[in-house]
C-alpha cells in the first residue's frame, strides 16, 4: 500500500491489527485498548508496533509507553471530528513523542496542511484518494499566525526582523 | 485601523487560491456536497432559500471607506444592489452564484477583506464594543486585542473542526456594548487591586436553543497569557465538548454537564502546561496597538458655536442629535449612529449607492472609518459636533438619518423565511410591521429606550433572548406562530427574557407589542425605562393586559 510520509509517497506495509487478529509482519499497529490489555506480550516480541487512537482516548494512558512505540495512528472515524488535531498536537509538545504520527480514515485533502501542522507527518487517507493530487495540499499556505507543533518561523517572528 | 502587511495579505491570497481550487472541485463533482461542506463554511458560504449566502467578516465591525465601497461594488457586481449587516458586525450578501464566489473573495482581498471563519464549526469573527477608542468609560481600547485574536484564530490548525461554531467578544469598557456574557468567551478588559490591566474570562455564554449566561472561570487574566488561556479552553472544548448532537454540542453545554468548578480546573490544568511557552510578544503587541492610535483630533473642536445654533434652528436635527448621536471622549466630537433601520426597510439592510455615499461621508466627516453594530446599524465614531449639521444633512438624503436608534423601531431582525432555509417564520414582515406603528415620534420617543429583538426560529439569530422584548417565530403545524419574551438584555445586567404566555399567530404580533408597550406606559414610575418597568413588577400586570381576550 502506497502512503504520504514526510512530504513524499513511500510504500508502507503497516498492518492494522483487529483485536484477536495475529501479527504476521514485523510492523503493525493495535488498538489503544488492546495496548492497554496485552501490552508485555506486544512488547516482548521484540518487534516495533504501533497504537491506534481514536478520539476520546486518554494520551496520558499511554504517555509512558511512547519510547517504544513505532508510531502512532490518529483515527479520523469522521473528517469533522477534529479530536485528531488536538491529540497529535498533544503528542509532539506535550509528550515529546518524535515517531511517526499517521492520520488514517476520513481526513479530506484540506486538512493536510492544517495536520502538519499539529505534528502529522504520515498519511494514510481511506480508499481512493489520490495521493499524488493530495501532496499539493502540504503547501496550500506559506505563512502562519499561530505556533503549533511545527517550528515553523511565525508571522510575528518574521515581523520582529 | 489595522492595516495588513505583506504576511496578511500573503495569507489571504493563498486563502483566495484554496478556496478557488475547493470550488473548482466541488463543481468537477470531485467533491462530494458533504465534503464541500465544511469548506465553503469555513468561508462563510451557505446555501440559502434561494441562493447561496456570503457572510463577509468585518473583523471587529471596523471598516474603512475603500473597504465599504468595495462592499457596494460587490453588491452590485455579484448581487441584486443591497447587502445586510448582521449582528455579528457582519455583512452578507443574498444573491451571489457558487461560480462566482471565488472571484467576489479575490476582489475582497484587494481591499484587505475576507470571508475566513465567518461560518463553520471553527473560532468565528471576534466582536467587540462599537464605540470602542471613543467612549470616556473605557479602560482600554479592546481593538488591538480583538486583532491579536483574528490573528491567532485565523486557520489555527488545531481548532478549525470544533465540535461546533465559537464566538468570542472583547469589551474594554464598564458598560458592556459587546455581549460578552453571551459569547462562547467574553473577555472583559478590567483592574485588579495592584491596578493592573487584565481580562476577566467568561466562557459558556450563548443564545440560540439552549440561552445561557457565561459564567466567570478566571477573574483576573495577566494580558501576556491571553493567547495560552484561549489556547487552553480550546483545547478542552475540542477534546471533550459533545460530538453525538449538534445541539449539544457547544462550549455551554460542556460547561454546564462538568460544572464550573471542574470545567476551570480542566482549563487551568491545561493552562499550566502551555502558559509559559505561549506567552504574547511585547513588540507584536505594541506594533498591533499603533494601528489604534487616536486620529488627528481637532484640538480646537469644542470651540465651534455653530452647532448649538443649529440644535436650536431645526428640531428634527435636534432629535438625530439626540437620539442617534451620542458622547465622545474628546470634547467637540460625538459618534453618529448610521440607522438602517429605515421604515419599510429590513433591518440592516443597505443598498450599493447608500454604501457609496456613506464611505463619502466618512471620507469628509469621520477619518475615513466606520463600524458595523451589532445592533445591525452603522457608526461614525470620529464627527467634529461643528460637521453635524452637513452630515445629518447627507445621510438623510440617502435615507439613512431616521432618528430611532435604541428606540422601538430600531428593531434586531434576522433574516428569517424571506432567505434562511432554517427558519420557521418571516421575521422581517412582523419587525416591518411593528415599526410601521412608531411612526408617530412623540410616541416613539415617549417609550424611550428598548430593545425588541426578532428570530425566525430557535437558532436565535436574531438574538431574541436578550431582547427587551423578544419575538420568535415558531411552526404550528406549518403556520406561523410568534413567541414572546420580556425582560432580556444582553448588557452588563444580562438576563434571559421570561416567556410571556401561549405564541400569538403572525397577524397578532404588532397588536401584543402595541398592547406591551401601552401597559408598561400605563404602570412605569417616573423616568423608569420599560426593562426597569418590567423587572419591577414582572410579568403577570403584561400577561394580564395581552391574554385579556382569550
Ligand atoms: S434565527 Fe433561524 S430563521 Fe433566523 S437567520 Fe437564524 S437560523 Fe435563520
Amino acid at each position: 500500500m502506497q502512503i504520504i510520509k514526510d512530504g513524499t509517497i513511500i510504500h508502507d506495509d503497516v498492518q492494522h491489527l483487529a483485536d484477536a487478529e495475529a501479527p504476521t509482519g514485523n510492523r503493525f499497529t493495535v488498538s489503544f485498548e488492546r495496548w492497554k490489555a496485552e501490552r508485555e506480550s506486544l512488547l516482548a516480541a521484540g518487534c516495533a508496533p504501533g497504537v491506534r487512537l481514536s478520539s476520546g482516548n486518554a494520551l496520558a494512558d499511554i504517555a509512558g509507553d511512547l519510547p517504544f512505540l513505532d508510531l502512532v495512528v490518529v483515527e479520523f472515524p469522521a473528517f469533522a471530528d477534529g479530536r485528531a488535531f488536538s491529540l497529535a498536537r498533544l503528542l509532539r509538545e506535550r509528550y515529546g513523542y518524535a515517531g511517526e504520527i499517521r492520520a488514517r480514515g476520513d481526513f479530506i485533502r484540506d486538512q493536510l496542511y492544517f495536520l502538519v501542522r499539529v505534528g502529522v507527518n504520515a498519511f494514510e487517507p481511506k480508499g481512493g484518494l489520490d495521493l499524488e493530487k493530495l501532496l499539493p495540499a502540504l503547501k496550500d499556505f506559506s505563512v502562519n499566525y499561530q505556533a503549533a507543533a511545527d517550528d515553523v518561523e511565525l508571522i510575528y517572528q518574521k515581523r520582529g526582523k | 485601523m489595522y492595516q495588513y502587511d505583506q504576511y496578511d495579505q500573503t495569507l489571504v491570497n493563498e486563502r483566495v487560491a484554496q478556496f478557488r481550487d475547493q470550488t473548482r472541485r466541488f463543481l468537477a463533482g470531485e467533491l462530494s456536497e458533504e465534503q464541500f461542506r465544511p469548506l465553503r463554511l469555513m468561508n462563510g458560504l451557505y446555501i440559502q432559500t434561494h441562493a447561496p449566502m456570503l457572510r463577509v467578516a468585518i473583523p471587529y465591525g471596523l471598516l474603512s471607506s475603500r473597504q465599504l465601497r468595495m462592499l457596494a461594488h460587490i453588491a452590485r457586481k455579484y448581487d441584486r444592489g443591497y447587502g445586510h449587516f448582521t449582528t455579528r458586525q457582519n455583512i452578507q450578501y443574498n444573491w451571489p452564484k457558487l461560480e462566482e464566489v471565488p472571484d467576489i473573495l479575490a476582489e475582497l482581498a484587494t481591499v484587505e477583506m475576507h470571508a475566513i471563519q465567518t461560518s463553520g464549526n471553527c473560532i468565528r469573527n471576534t466582536t467587540s464594543d462599537h464605540l470602542a477608542g471613543v467612549s470616556a468609560d473605557e479602560l482600554e481600547d479592546p481593538r488591538a486585542w480583538c486583532e491579536i485574536i483574528r490573528q491567532w484564530s485565523t486557520l489555527h490548525p488545531e481548532f478549525a473542526f470544533l465540535p461546533r461554531k465559537f464566538k468570542i467578544a472583547v469589551s474594554g469598557a464598564a458598560k458592556d456594548r459587546a455581549a460578552t456574557q453571551v459569547h462562547d468567551i467574553g473577555l472583559h478588559l478590567l483592574r485588579n487591586e495592584q491596578g493592573e490591566l487584565g481580562f476577566e474570562v467568561l466562557v459558556g455564554g450563548g443564545l440560540g436553543r439552549t440561552p445561557i449566561i457565561g459564567q466567570t472561570i478566571r477573574p483576573f487574566l495577566e494580558k501576556k497569557h491571553l493567547l495560552s488561556y484561549l489556547e487552553a479552553i480550546l483545547r478542552v472544548y475540542n477534546l471533550f465538548g459533545r460530538r453525538d448532537n449538534k445541539y449539544k454540542a457547544r462550549v455551554k453545554i460542556l460547561l454546564k454537564e462538568t460544572g464550573v468548578e471542574e470545567f476551570t480546573q480542566m482549563v487551568e490544568e491545561e493552562w499550566s502546561h502551555i502558559r509559559d511557552a505561549l506567552e504574547l510578544d511585547n513588540k507584536e503587541i505594541e506594533r498591533v496597538k499603533t494601528f489604534f492610535n487616536p486620529p488627528g483630533y481637532a484640538s480646537n473642536a469644542s470651540t465651534d458655536t455653530s452647532f448649538a445654533v443649529k440644535l436650536a434652528e431645526n428640531s428634527g436635527f435636534a432629535a438625530w442629535v439626540r437620539v442617534n448621536t451620542v458622547e465622545h471622549k474628546i470634547p467637540g466630537y460625538r459618534a453618529v449612529f448610521v440607522s438602517l433601520k429605515a421604515p419599510g426597510v429590513p433591518p440592516g439592510d443597505i443598498t450599493d449607492a447608500q454604501m457609496d455615499i456613506l464611505a463619502d461621508l466618512a471620507d469628509r466627516y469621520s477619518f475615513g472609518e466606520l463600524r458595523a453594530t451589532h445592533t445591525q446599524n452603522l457608526l461614525l465614531a470620529d464627527v467634529k459636533q461643528a460637521d453635524l449639521y452637513e452630515l445629518w444633512q447627507g445621510l438623510a438624503d440617502a435615507n439613512l438619518a431616521t432618528a430611532n436608534i435604541g428606540k422601538a423601531s430600531d428593531i434586531i431582525c434576522c433574516p428569517g423565511l424571506d432567505f434562511c432555509s432554517l427558519a420557521n417564520s418571516s421575521s422581517i414582515p412582523v419587525a416591518l410591521e411593528i415599526a410601521a406603528r412608531m411612526e408617530d415620534a412623540d410616541y416613539l420617543y415617549d417609550l424611550g429606550d428598548i430593545r425588541i429583538n426578532i428570530s425566525g426560529c430557535m437558532n436565535g439569530c436574531g438574538h431574541h433572548t436578550v431582547g427587551h422584548i423578544g419575538i420568535l417565530g415558531v411552526d404550528k403545524k406549518g403556520e406561523e406562530w410568534f413567541q414572546l419574551t420580556l425582560g432580556g438584555s444582553s448588557s452588563n445586567d444580562a438576563s434571559l427574557g421570561e416567556r410571556l404566555g401561549p405564541a400569538v399567530p403572525k397577524d397578532q404580533v404588532a397588536n401584543t407589542v402595541d398592547t406591551i408597550l401601552q401597559t408598561y406606559i400605563e404602570l412605569r414610575e417616573g423616568e423608569e425605562s420599560f426593562l426597569e418597568t418590567v423587572r419591577r413588577i414582572g410579568m403577570p400586570p403584561f400577561q394580564e393586559k395581552v391574554y385579556a381576550n382569550h
